[in-house]
């Protein structure tokens, strides 16, 4: 199922939605996250952003229903001319495109191709962040030295270049295009995590919960990595944004794999650069569905950014 | 000063070491290896085995990476897989085109960004100011391949104002002594040439500064609303400190430093910006060569243009920090 990053994991609840049932063990956190949704609904740039990326979602979720016709189909293939593409009628709400495919229901599927490459490269990148900087914040020490160095590494090239390398020696399919995107993700959550995580260590709450005699691991895993978790969350609904538009970048440089009738964003772009003069919807179209998506992502990411930030926090 | 420099130039060499040897694991680690992936799946044994043997694919990995080190340490980046071409000859033959594109945008980004941002922060909350804020939420969401085709649409085949591909007109047949196009037709007084190319920049450089010209405003709009309000501000205010002045001395001043270290993060974007915008628009540079070799999977060329980028990246980054210690004298200091 497609949901976003933000929604994975145990704090998804309390983010989205203010009447999910809370863990009453947790209460400090929970008033967090509360102030936090509170905050969420009453700033218009999060609501336009929530709304944006549920849009998406849906028409992800419901492309059977939604889209006129199949994920590869060609209805239009007669009516194609070497000099003239039909532009939008009663059959083609937007047009067909150069092969005769229908350009609503391409965006359509498009729209659960690139939501779904961003969504899981980001989850890729998180998880595998995440655990690189618990390693790192949790032992400190040469584990960290070591762990921050490979991060620095990988910080030392432009990120999508890097992923570019990536996904080329991989291999030119989706698979590749999720996974380079993912692993350029990896030192930025890392770092995050690991930066939170040491701020958070030498808190007062820390010291007090190792004087009263609590394990490494327990003051580790149950107070420190949840009070650092805000940022990284943060993070994650920005780097969907990121995420979807990298995607489309890489599938532009013909990284994605695929043939020229692919359903898929950044895909249609490619195939749309010969059309230019001839049919520029074809360019606008998929060029604004990624925009809008990363749009959506961004507002939330930053509205969500400023709910949690206790600097700017009035209640 | 010379001290931090050279500091840094020492800590580059770890962290060149340690990525060639993440390059060199990593291209060698794939199922196939190289030979595979240049012959394609069919490929015979024997022909496996022979471009294993012509390139030193089949000896130890230590001894392949030594001799890779080797002549990396020679200047030898290795020759393209495909067309033998030395891979050196080819980046430094392209790296002047692309040199001057993201020259030109990032002066685009800097030169229009840092006023956008100031004068946006001195009308804080006002229409100026809230366009500047959409405006450049727009910027940072856009992809920037899109941005390209829309201005290619626009300028180039509607209104025909620009030329839509290439870095100059076949027709002109000028000379090019340094390969940066721009400055070969103003040395050579070939003035024509020097404009024609100019103009074959400007759309590229446009859509390619768009988006950093966008960060550096919000972060400039940001920063200065910050130090408007800061303690020493008003502390020179109260000493008589005003107009042009304290904006200049004080509130600019201080507000540069998030700048300068964000216009320095938006060299990797611009790095990988180029690659899309030079593709967009056939423009001969080397991103458009690292797009072939994704194509052909031209490992060599990879492998040297990922140190390569991660060179200059290092030495513009280098250049940012030094940067600061002419803005702030406090860092001079350390």
């Amino acid at each position: 199922m497609t949901t976003e990053p933000a929604a994975q994991g145990a704090l998804q609840d309390p983010v989205l939605s203010s009447s999910a049932p809370r863990d009453p063990r947790d209460d400090a956190g929970a008033s967090i996250w509360r102030v936090a949704a509170r905050r969420l609904r009453r700033n218009p740039g999060a609501v336009i952003g929530a709304s944006i990326v549920l849009v998406f979602i849906l028409v992800a979720l419901l492309a059977p229903v939604l889209a006129p016709y199949g994920a590869g189909a060609l209805p239009g293939r007669a009516e194609i001319r070497p000099t003239f593409i039909p532009g939008p009628s009663a059959d083609y709400l937007l047009g067909l495109d150069r092969y005769g495919g229908d350009l609503l229901s391409k965006l359509i599927w498009g729209a659960r191709a690139s939501l779904l490459i961003g969504v899981l490269s980001t989850m890729l990148g998180l998880m595998g962040g995440a655990l690189l900087g618990l390693l790192a914040g949790a032992f400190g020490g040469w584990v960290d030295t070591a762990t921050m160095r490979l991060v620095d590494l990988m910080l030392s090239v432009p990120s999508l270049l890097l992923a570019v390398s990536i996904a080329a020696v991989i291999g030119q399919s989706s698979t590749a295009v999720i996974v380079a995107i993912g692993v350029v993700q990896v030192p930025i959550f890392a770092r995050l995590l690991r930066g939170t995580m040491l701020a958070q260590r030498g808190q007062d709450y820390v010291l007090a919960a190792r004087s009263l005699g609590l394990s490494r691991r327990t003051v580790t895993m149950s107070h420190v990595l949840p009070n650092s978790l805000g940022p990284v969350i943060v993070q994650a609904t920005l780097m969907l944004a990121t995420a979807v538009i990298e995607a489309a970048a890489l599938s532009f440089l013909g990284l994605g794999g695929g043939s020229p009738t692919t359903a898929e964003w950044g895909r249609m772009l490619t195939a749309a650069q010969n059309e230019l003069e001839v049919a520029p919807r074809l360019a606008l179209w998929p060029g604004a569905c990624i925009a809008v998506t990363a749009l959506g992502f961004t507002l939330f990411g930053e509205a969500l950014r400023e709910a949690l930030d206790p600097k700017t926090r009035k209640g | 000063m010379v001290r931090l420099i050279l500091q840094r130039l020492a800590l580059l060499i770890p962290t060149l070491l340690g990525l060639s040897i993440l390059l060199f694991l990593w291209v060698r680690a794939l199922p196939g290896g190289p030979a595979t992936a240049l012959l394609g799946e069919r490929a015979t044994p024997e022909a496996v085995e022979r471009i294993n043997a012509l390139y030193g694919f089949d000896r130890p990995l230590v001894e392949q990476y030594l001799t890779w080190m080797g002549q990396l340490l020679q200047g030898n980046f290795g020759a393209s897989t495909r067309t033998a071409v030395p891979v050196l000859d080819e980046f430094l033959q392209r790296f002047p085109a692309t040199i001057e594109l993201t020259l030109l945008a990032l002066l685009l980004a800097v030169g229009v960004g840092i006023p956008l941002g100031y004068v946006a922060a001195r009308h804080q909350g006002r229409f100026l100011d809230h366009t500047t804020v959409a405006a450049s939420l727009l910027g940072v969401t856009i992809p920037v391949f899109f941005l390209a085709f829309l201005l290619k649409y626009l300028f180039a085949v509607q209104l025909g104002w620009f030329p839509s591909t290439g870095r100059q007109s076949p027709s002109m047949l000028a000379t090019h002594p340094t390969g940066f196009y721009v400055l070969d037709g103003l040395l050579t007084r070939e003035w024509d040439a020097a404009w024609d190319a100019l103009r074959h920049l400007v759309l590229p450089a446009v859509a390619l500064g768009s988006i950093p010209l966008a960060i550096i405003a919000r972060i400039t709009r940001a920063s200065v609303i910050e130090v408007q309000n800061a303690d020493y501000v008003r502390t020179a205010r109260a000493k008589g400190l005003r107009g042009p002045r304290l904006r200049r001395r004080v509130v600019l001043r201080n507000a540069m430093l998030p700048v300068a270290t964000t216009i320095g993060l938006q060299v990797g974007l611009l790095l990988s910006g180029a690659v899309l915008t030079e593709t967009v628009f056939s423009f001969n540079g080397i991103g458009s060569f690292l797009a072939n070799a994704v194509f052909n999977l031209d490992y060599a060329v990879l492998q040297g243009f990922i140190l390569f980028i991660a060179v200059v990246y290092a030495l513009v980054n280098l250049a940012v920090d030094v940067s600061y210690g002419l803005i702030d004298p406090r860092m001079r200091v350390r």
